[in-house]
């Protein structure tokens, strides 16, 4: 990847007190592109995107996005970083005390001082770029799952913002939502001229949509490549994780005490 | 014997550790409590430069709690009246019922008793919903949208209480007064004119009626900084937001009730 870069994670630590999540990590995200990053539960993925978004500082090492520092930024600076990104939460995070409309509009409202007309005519453009036009007198109480990401989404990228990050944007969802927001995922990119993070544990989905993958394990990168790539990938973790094996480098059983310790049978006293 | 010792050693080193953890505990959440309340007021600027949300807030805290602090006003009113008439035929004194009625109700039990209303009918909804707000991630989404929590959510919020406070405390107070005019002098039959003429000659502004809105302001501030600070700092789960709504509610009463103690014994004139 010779491209420009948007986002730069350089040999990065982090750890939650002193449990390590991430480390030593590095990745690129070249602009314009949308990238996933893979990983089973607890592998550190939801940490390097909330680590992108500023929201997590990163112990050792340097997070940028679009040429920013960001653990040298103050709040204002950081603030002014965030104006060009968006995140879009795992259950969308819509502020519940508001109208669709009015929630899509809160950016705009914050952030500018458009003529309310104005306001108007772009809110329902992005949501109806979303399908979701016809709902946007509704509180989001009243929406699906499916419905509240679009709407989510549709919120997300009416600043126009040059990162979109996505945390399990899949979850949850049945088949025609999962396709849908795949779709609107790439979509968006494409036609906003964005760069797009994805962070899922969603193979299908994400293989059918994205132009490069990190597979990411205890805090590691152990495998990247385009989707072609990554299913003919012989690392054992990706093989696991493409096809859906229950045992693998991941186990199927958690490790734990010995048999004999968690049943309270002594050690020298053999099993009857 | 010996293993007894050291069993009852065991134990009490035990209680010895959970009372100074809890101790150190205690006193590490009245500072944060404290820095909350920093950065609060100096997140206080958009409140009132965007008086609206200020007011929208007051909307919520103030005027749904009229119904409570009307009817429990005019109650405590009526109880006064009667007690009071009870005690005060037994000097010949019926007649003073209006100065017990007023006197008792716009120094102490008015911002006293409203306080606690106010704790439990507004301070725990505030609580409870910025609590929620934390656990759907609505409020790091604001964070990621570059907009302060501090600023929209919790400063608004703030500013509502300490200006709702003193007015339904003034609120109470008048409904008390009307109380025990129905009791006193529509039910049992005091002179109207003695009634009031006495309450006017007794009830003083600046030492009665300055004193008690003094106070309501503090309960106010009091109240409304445990409410936001409980929800902001409530764990983000279904248990840290219902332990942080009854913390909200059993340490508004008792911070009430220890803070009236210290306003009263600064406030009386010993001459009086």
């Amino acid at each position: 990847m010779t491209e420009e870069t948007l986002v730069d994670v350089d040999s990065v630590d982090f750890a939650y007190g002193r449990r390590p999540i991430l480390s030593g990590i590095s990745l690129r995200v070249p602009r314009g592109k949308l990238v996933a990053i893979m990983g089973g539960s607890g592998s550190g993925k939801t940490t390097l995107l909330r680590l992108i978004g500023g929201q997590l500082q990163a112990g050792k090492g340097t997070v940028s996005v679009g040429g920013k520092v960001l653990n040298e930024l103050d709040l204002e600076g950081l603030y002014a970083v965030r104006r060009r990104m968006s995140m879009l939460f795992q259950f969308g995070a819509l502020f519940t005390d508001l109208t669709v409309f009015e929630n899509v509009a809160f950016p705009l409202r914050e952030h500018t001082a458009l003529p309310e007309t104005m306001i108007r005519d772009l809110v329902l453009m992005k949501l109806e770029a979303v399908g979701m036009r016809g709902v946007h007198a509704m509180k989001p109480a009243e929406l699906s799952g499916g419905m509240a990401r679009r709407v989510a989404l549709a919120r997300a990228v009416v600043l126009d913002p040059m990162l979109l990050m996505y945390d399990e944007p899949f979850a949850g969802l049945d088949p025609i939502a999962l396709a849908v927001i795949g779709r609107l995922i790439r979509k968006l990119n494409d036609a906003l001229g964005a760069t797009s993070i994805v962070v899922t544990h969603d193979v299908e989905e994400s293989l059918g949509i994205v132009d490069y993958l990190y597979f990411l394990e205890n805090g590691r990168v152990v495998a990247e490549g385009t989707p072609d790539e990554i299913r003919a990938s012989t690392v054992p973790l990706v093989h696991q994780f493409v096809h859906g094996e229950t045992d693998g480098p991941v186990p199927f059983h958690i490790p734990g005490e010995a048999w004999n310790v968690d049943a309270g049978i002594p050690e020298d006293q053999p099993r009857a | 014997m010996l293993e007894g010792i050291r069993h009852t050693i065991e134990r009490v080193r035990n209680t010895v550790e959970r009372l100074g953890h809890n101790f150190v505990e205690g006193i590490w959440r009245v500072g944060s409590m404290a820095r909350f309340f920093f950065l609060v007021l100096g997140a206080s600027g958009t409140s009132f430069r965007r008086f609206r949300l200020v007011m929208r807030e007051v909307y919520f805290t103030g005027v749904l709690s009229l119904i409570i602090i009307i009817v429990s006003g005019l109650f405590v009113g009526m109880v006064l009246g009667l007690q009071g008439f009870e005690t005060l035929q037994t000097y010949g004194a019926q007649d003073s019922i209006g100065m017990l009625v007023a006197l008792s109700l716009v120094r102490e039990l008015g911002p006293v008793v409203s306080g606690l209303l106010f704790a439990s009918r507004a301070g725990s909804a505030i609580t409870a919903e910025i609590g929620l707000m934390k656990a759907t991630e609505q409020i790091a989404a604001m964070d990621m949208m570059a907009v302060s929590p501090m600023a929209r959510l919790i400063a608004p919020r703030f500013w509502a209480g300490v200006i709702s406070m003193p007015l339904l405390a003034a609120l109470f107070s008048a409904m008390g007064v009307f109380g025990g005019y129905i009791v006193g002098v529509v039910i049992i039959g005091v002179d109207n004119g003695v009634f009031w003429s006495q309450m006017q000659t007794a009830v003083d502004f600046r030492y009665d009626i300055f004193n008690g809105v003094v106070k309501s302001f503090v309960f106010g501030i009091a109240v409304s900084l445990i409410a936001t600070f409980e929800g902001y700092d409530a764990p983000p789960t279904a248990e840290g937001v219902s332990g942080a709504t009854t913390r909200t509610v059993v340490s508004s009463a008792l911070t009430i009730l220890a803070l009236d103690l210290v306003l009263t014994a600064f406030m009386l004139r010993g001459d009086s």
